[in-house]
């Protein structure tokens, strides 16, 4: 027998995990937009709610149209599996909720989305759980804030707001070192630029109301686990190497190996707090995720462009895009995303925040709003709007200039994108 | 649990229950490059159901201290030293491939030790392709990638073990891959090597069933048949849409032929 190859991303896009359904020969993955699954009889029922037959019982734990995504983002980034989330947010929430409770500790990357930052700096040490930031680029910085009850580092594959490029290779060598997981946020990467498990990471969470969506039509998050990490061999995970007693006092590792962080975080973090993504949302995503390998390509192909336009024009001050040789991450974008670096990015716009505004007002096709990785093209101005209350300084202090400006390049064609740009440019700059 | 076993550590998960030697007891072993774990649904089903259940380790995978044992017949033989450590005097032994020619030794050995056995995704003689033979010992990172995808039916099941939202594919990947380098070029020379599957399926006595998955395309049903025919009254199940991981990828219905094998009526 010939030896097989494995099938593609393009192929497991549009693939893994679904089989035409078996009951009605639907081709299209069907909405199951109902909240609770019949059992066969009493002892199916049983078996079920105990783990000894595998299936749904109630929507908030799982479904089937949700279980059609969470295996296909496992199959599309390498991992044993994953969970669906009613946001991003909520995905990294039962990331952390899974791991450790008050008085643990996590080792964080400076450059996040402004979201998570609020969620580790000011809302979780209400909760006990404290978080150190450290300089993603500063490899030592990772290593000394490490803690005896540190049970987590973290960082963005790509990161706000410069376009940090995560060394994940080398702060996976300093988790191992220490027992610890690395988990990383893919979002602005997804599967198609960069696989992090192949990298070294253990836990990967997507906000996928962004590129995996892909059409700015839907508010979700995906959490997948590589299956790579030795919880036991760590010792510092009791919640997934000891018997539990709110679930049958099960003891998750040796229940299942490579699979035990996910148990838990489905029959303990879905069960209680509840974060569960809608099967219409799960179904929008996956329509989306159809179509990852030719858009992330389309936006990546749209997004060179832009960034060498830009690099022309008086206007512009600066373009930061790890693909240009002056971004501090140029060599290790070359190594880790030889695909791109995305289609998020700044450029720091001549005459500040009076320019910032002449800007985005004088654009036809960019929308100015609040968010990323959409189809359609998009801009914000953080200065006058994210970042509106802060000075000068301490939208320094964040990596924020009063002319920075935030582009999310779409998929419409590049000339016209580029002259709705020239437009604005040219506005910018008559005071 | 744990067991001491020529004086090295051996785990058996007990299916989430613990281990009741008065109960009728029911060994799991699982193949190549594999844990207890490839057995979750069906032996912790069982363990809820009347039975006592040791799905093994088998020395040098998993938790199971030592190195792995380099033939079909030596495993045969450890199987028993464990189950005078755990106190069991006969047991119901279920295996999958390596596992099933195990399980058939068992049988053939000590027939006085054994009940009933089942075996999943057998095949006599267990040939391994050249290819991936020669892979095991020079490129184990491709021959696990050849076993897995040789290992699979479909990209998609319902049910599949443990249970939703998990990729059955990348989970046994990663499984073996857990395994200690070294593991996998012993465990796959153990079945090569092994040529003892005829007389074994001769000399066995004790009910047997074949469980064979229609797509299994490491063991397909047409090596088994010759071990099934030398079984005088084997039962014979077959499991349309799976390939050889059956237990991952058709949890219920391997479920349900063992339960059905396990429990029916002893022929007298
Ligand atoms: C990089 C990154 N991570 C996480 C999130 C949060 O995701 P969600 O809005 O889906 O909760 C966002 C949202 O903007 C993001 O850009």
């Amino acid at each position: 027998m010939a030896a097989p190859k494995p099938p593609h991303l393009d192929t497991l896009s549009l693939h893994a995990g679904q089989q035409p359904d078996p009951t009605t020969g639907a081709r299209a993955v069907p909405i199951f937009q109902s909240t609770s699954f019949v059992f066969r009889d009493t002892d199916h029922a049983a078996a079920l709610f105990n783990m000894e037959r595998a299936g749904h019982v109630y929507s908030r734990i799982s479904n089937p149209t949700n279980a059609v995504l969470e295996e296909r983002i496992a199959a599309l980034e390498g991992g044993v599996g994953s969970i669906a989330l009613a946001s991003g947010q909520a995905a990294l929430h039962l990331a952390i909720a899974t791991l450790m409770g008050a008085g643990s500790h996590i080792v964080a990357s400076r450059a996040l989305y402004g979201g998570s930052h609020n969620l580790l700096a000011y809302t979780l040490p209400r909760f006990g759980v404290e978080t150190t930031f450290v300089a993603p680029r500063d490899l030592r910085a990772w290593g000394d804030a490490i803690r005896p009850n540190t049970k987590l580092l973290f960082g963005e594959t790509l990161g706000n707001p410069g376009l940090d490029v995560l060394d994940v290779p080398a702060v996976a060598a300093i988790a191992h070192g220490h027992n610890l997981p690395l988990l990383v946020d893919a979002t602005f990467t997804t599967p198609y630029l960069m696989r992090p498990f192949d990298l070294g990471a253990d836990l990967i969470y997507h906000s996928a109301t962004k590129f995996l969506c892909g059409h700015g039509t839907a508010v979700a998050g995906v959490l997948v686990d590589g299956g790579t990490f030795d919880w036991e061999a760590s010792g510092r995970f009791p919640e997934l190497t000891e018997p539990y007693a709110g679930f049958h006092g099960m003891d998750f590792q040796e229940e299942s190996t490579v699979g035990a962080f996910l148990l838990r975080a489905r029959r303990e973090g879905l069960r209680d707090f509840g974060a569960c993504m809608s099967p219409t949302t799960a179904w929008i995503v996956l329509q989306g995720i159809e179509t990852l390998p030719l858009r992330m390509a389309r936006h990546v192909e749209n997004t060179r462009k832009i960034v060498e336009f830009l690099g022309t024009q008086s206007a512009v001050a600066s373009v930061s895009y790890p693909e240009l040789p002056g971004h501090p991450d140029h060599e290790l974008a070359k190594r880790l995303l030889p695909r791109g670096c995305g289609a998020v990015f700044s450029f720091e716009l001549k005459g500040g925040r009076a320019a910032g505004r002449r800007f985005i007002e004088a654009l036809r096709l960019f929308s100015h709003l609040a968010n990323v990785g959409d189809a359609k093209s998009l801009v914000i101005h953080p200065a006058t709007t994210t970042h509106f209350r802060m000075d000068d300084a301490a939208l320094a202090a964040a990596g924020i200039g009063p002319g920075t400006i935030r582009l999310s390049i779409g998929l419409e064609a590049a000339e016209d994108l580029i002259e709705d740009l020239a437009g604005g440019l040219r506005a910018s700059q008559k005071a | 649990m744990e067991l001491d076993v020529r004086n090295a550590k051996v785990y058996a998960y007990t299916g989430g229950k613990s281990f009741d030697p008065a109960l009728p007891c029911v060994v799991f072993v699982h193949g190549a490059e594999g844990d207890h774990s490839v057995w979750g649904l069906q032996s912790r089903y069982l363990a809820h159901h009347g039975r006592a259940v040791l799905a093994l380790d088998l020395p040098g995978h998993g938790r199971s201290a030592g190195q792995p044992l380099a033939s079909i017949e030596a495993i045969a033989d450890w199987i028993v030293e464990v189950l005078g450590a755990a106190h069991v005097p006969r047991a119901q032994i279920v295996g999958h491939s390596s596992g099933a020619l195990v399980a058939l030794e068992v049988a053939a050995r000590h027939p006085g030790r054994v009940d009933r056995i089942a075996l999943l995704g057998a095949a006599f003689p267990m040939r391994v392709s050249t290819e991936l033979l020669e892979a095991t010992r020079t490129d184990e990172p491709r021959a696990l990638q050849m076993i897995n995808i040789w290992s699979h039916g479909a990209y998609a099941h319902y049910p599949s073990s443990p249970g939703p939202g998990f990729w059955v594919h990348g989970a046994n990947l990663r499984l073996m891959e857990r395994q200690k380098r070294g593991v996998l070029p012993v465990d796959f020379a153990a079945c090569n090597d092994y040529r003892g599957g005829l007389a074994a399926a001769a000399k066995v006595r004790c009910p047997t069933l074949f469980l064979i998955a229609r797509r299994d395309l490491m063991t397909p049903g047409r090596t088994a048949q010759d071990l099934v025919k030398a079984i005088a009254g084997a039962r014979v199940v077959e499991i349309d849409g799976s390939g050889h991981a059956m237990m991952a990828e058709k949890p219920d219905e391997v479920l349900d032929a063992l339960r059905d094998f396990l429990s029916s009526a002893m022929p007298t």
